[in-house]
């Protein structure tokens, strides 16, 4: 079968009909070619996708995180790491981009699991790589790294070669495992 | 399809003294890779995995933000190892699409081709391997002696055979020579063979259909809600391929279908990927007949590409501009933004979500990894049915670990 969605809106369509039904003024945007970025407060982001869901039929496909530690062009005063939430519209094959900030020393955001079941193990990746909480998370552990590994790798303040944590396991002989 | 689980067990009940624990993995032949599942069963029967994760984890993305644009191609090869070329295009392509760069019509079918061998070669596996963990091993061989040819295409054209690394920003490493096309040829021509053979072994093979048929049934609400794609969405009745529905490259030129089934099960998946094959020999056969001439990087001007020998010691332009592309704390301009671009990889969608920081390194090279998602959904397919159909299970959702862990 061929499902050729030809009448694909233009992020403009998409960002037009989001601010008529959701309203503005809380949210940002930023755009690159069909890119369409939403920038959410952490406290709205439940509330969104899940209007999102059930009124425009978006659906996550992608989340992750990332540490803004010393990019160029932001000050101080704006949020160190940022989750990105792609979400897809499989009936029209829109896309869109929402992400929310949140900074140190307490990084918290809401979970999305009760939206989506498969933000779990999205969510357990960027807690595990960049230390932000989700509140709410049913399972919210260490899913790459050992689970008695203290530091969060992917932040810009750890060093590619790691803090030693190799070199110091403890070292399991056949007698003791 | 009908199918038939056993009652719910309270899984929280007190007395839980019946229950066994049993350690599956991380090495484990049925597990092809280091995967590792606790399994909580009454009897046979599963009543809970959970999967542990991470013994393959190598920092592959942290790598990304050491490592120069062209340089991480290398890396990204590693990732899904059965099919390094998808993941090369796919990275590119978040490249280009940050830096607006709008690559040849050649190379848009050469990365077309690549990227297609690769499901190919995928998808083989995938089935081949199903086939094997569940006692067909004939189909396995068949499968494995085919992606041999696959892997003379790749040193052919760049001189590697399993990770060519062949992908630059603004073109590929090396043009497609008369010889390149020419194995394409003659694969073309073994494929559907092949094929037909892994058919007639498989699909009237009743230990093979009853194994499948009915096992780890995924609907389409929750192929939705768990984020899945690729064949595997395409099982459960999402009918959705980013080939048709967001074209990128030179999808638009080419006469293809899309397979689907609305079944859901292990038996679907495995259809829907061999299906995918015949469609991907369809798309190499039209590029090939469509191949258009021309150069195959962009022009030196925009600074992307290494000019080839020639230029480079016959012009002053391709000599500065391979200066430039070669010394460490040179190369091309890059700019401070970001963005998420993906293709339709043989598991899934295959994503990046690239930021740059106006450097040759990237700042962040987040993966949007088909196998890591799809393979929370596996204690949701596993959940009440026997051991032995674990490696069914595990087969057709094609978890490749390197990816998973990254």
């Amino acid at each position: 079968m061929t499902t050729t969605k030809s009448s694909r809106p233009t992020p403009d369509a998409t960002l037009a009909r989001i601010r008529k039904r959701c309203g503005e003024g809380f949210f940002s945007v930023s755009s690159h070619l069909d890119n369409l970025r939403l920038h959410v407060p952490p406290e709205k982001l439940v509330e969104l996708t899940t209007r999102l869901r059930d009124e425009f039929g978006f659906h996550l496909t992608e989340l992750g995180g990332a540490d803004y530690l010393g990019y160029p062009g932001r000050s101080s005063a704006s949020h160190r790491f940022e989750v990105h939430y792609v979400l897809l519209n499989y009936e029209t094959a829109e896309r869109l981009i929402l992400k929310t900030g949140v900074s140190d020393p307490d990084p918290v955001l809401p979970t999305l699991v009760p939206v989506w079941a498969g933000a779990d193990w999205l969510e357990r990746e960027v807690f595990d790589m960049y230390g932000i909480v989700f509140q709410g998370h049913p399972d919210l552990r260490r899913i790459l790294m050992p689970e008695d590994f203290r530091s969060f790798p992917l932040r810009k303040d750890y060093p590619l070669r790691g803090r030693g944590e190799r070199h110091n396991f403890e070292r399991v002989t056949r007698e003791d495992s | 399809m009908p199918v038939n689980l056993l009652d719910e067990p309270d899984i929280q009940a007190e007395n839980r003294d019946y229950h066994w624990t049993l350690n599956f993995g991380p090495q484990h032949p049925a597990t092809h890779t280091t995967l590792r599942l606790l399994l909580e069963l009454e009897g046979e029967t599963i009543l809970n995995a959970i999967p542990d994760i991470g013994y393959l984890h190598s920092g592959f993305e942290k790598l990304g933000e050491h490592l120069n644009l062209n340089q991480y191609v290398t890396v990204v090869d590693r990732k899904n190892y059965i099919s390094p070329p998808m993941n090369e295009v796919a990275w590119h392509n978040a490249v280009e699409k940050l830096l607006e760069i709008e690559i040849t019509p050649r190379c848009k079918y050469i990365r077309v081709m690549i990227g297609e061998l690769a499901r190919i070669s995928d998808h083989l596996l995938c089935t081949g391997a199903a086939a094997l963990d569940l006692g067909a091993f004939t189909a396995f061989l068949y499968a494995f002696n085919l992606r041999e040819m696959i892997y003379d295409i790749y040193e052919e054209m760049s001189g590697y055979r399993f990770h060519p690394g062949y992908t630059r920003t603004g073109g590929v490493m090396f043009d497609f020579t008369e010889r390149v096309t020419g194995r394409i040829e003659k694969f073309l021509v073994t494929l559907p063979k092949i094929l037909a053979d892994m058919e007639k072994l498989l699909f009237r093979n009743k230990i093979f259909l009853e194994r499948m048929r009915g096992v780890g049934v995924l609907t389409k609400a929750d192929a939705i809600a768990y984020c899945a794609s690729g064949p595997i969405a395409r099982a459960s009745g999402v009918t959705y391929d980013l080939r048709k529905d967001e074209p990128y490259l030179a999808y638009a030129d080419f006469d293809f279908s899309v397979p689907y089934a609305t079944e859901g099960d292990c038996y679907a998946r495995f259809h829907v990927r061999m299906e995918e094959m015949v469609q991907s020999a369809r798309i190499l056969r039209q590029a090939l007949d469509k191949f258009p001439g021309g150069p195959v990087n962009v022009p030196i001007a925009e600074k992307f590409p290494m000019p080839d020998k020639g230029t480079t010691y016959g012009s002053m332009e391709g000599l500065i501009q391979h200066f430039e592309l070669v010394m460490p704390n040179r190369g091309f301009q890059t700019s401070v933004n970001e963005v998420y671009a993906a293709v339709e990889g043989p598991s899934g969608e295959l994503g990046y979500y690239l930021i740059c920081d106006g450097t040759q390194v990237a700042w962040r090279t987040r993966t949007r990894p088909p196998a890591f998602i799809h393979f929370q959904l596996f204690p949701h397919l596993i959940r009440n049915h026997m051991i032995s159909d674990i490696v069914a299970v595990l087969g057709s959702l094609n978890i490749i670990a390197a990816e998973l862990d990254r």
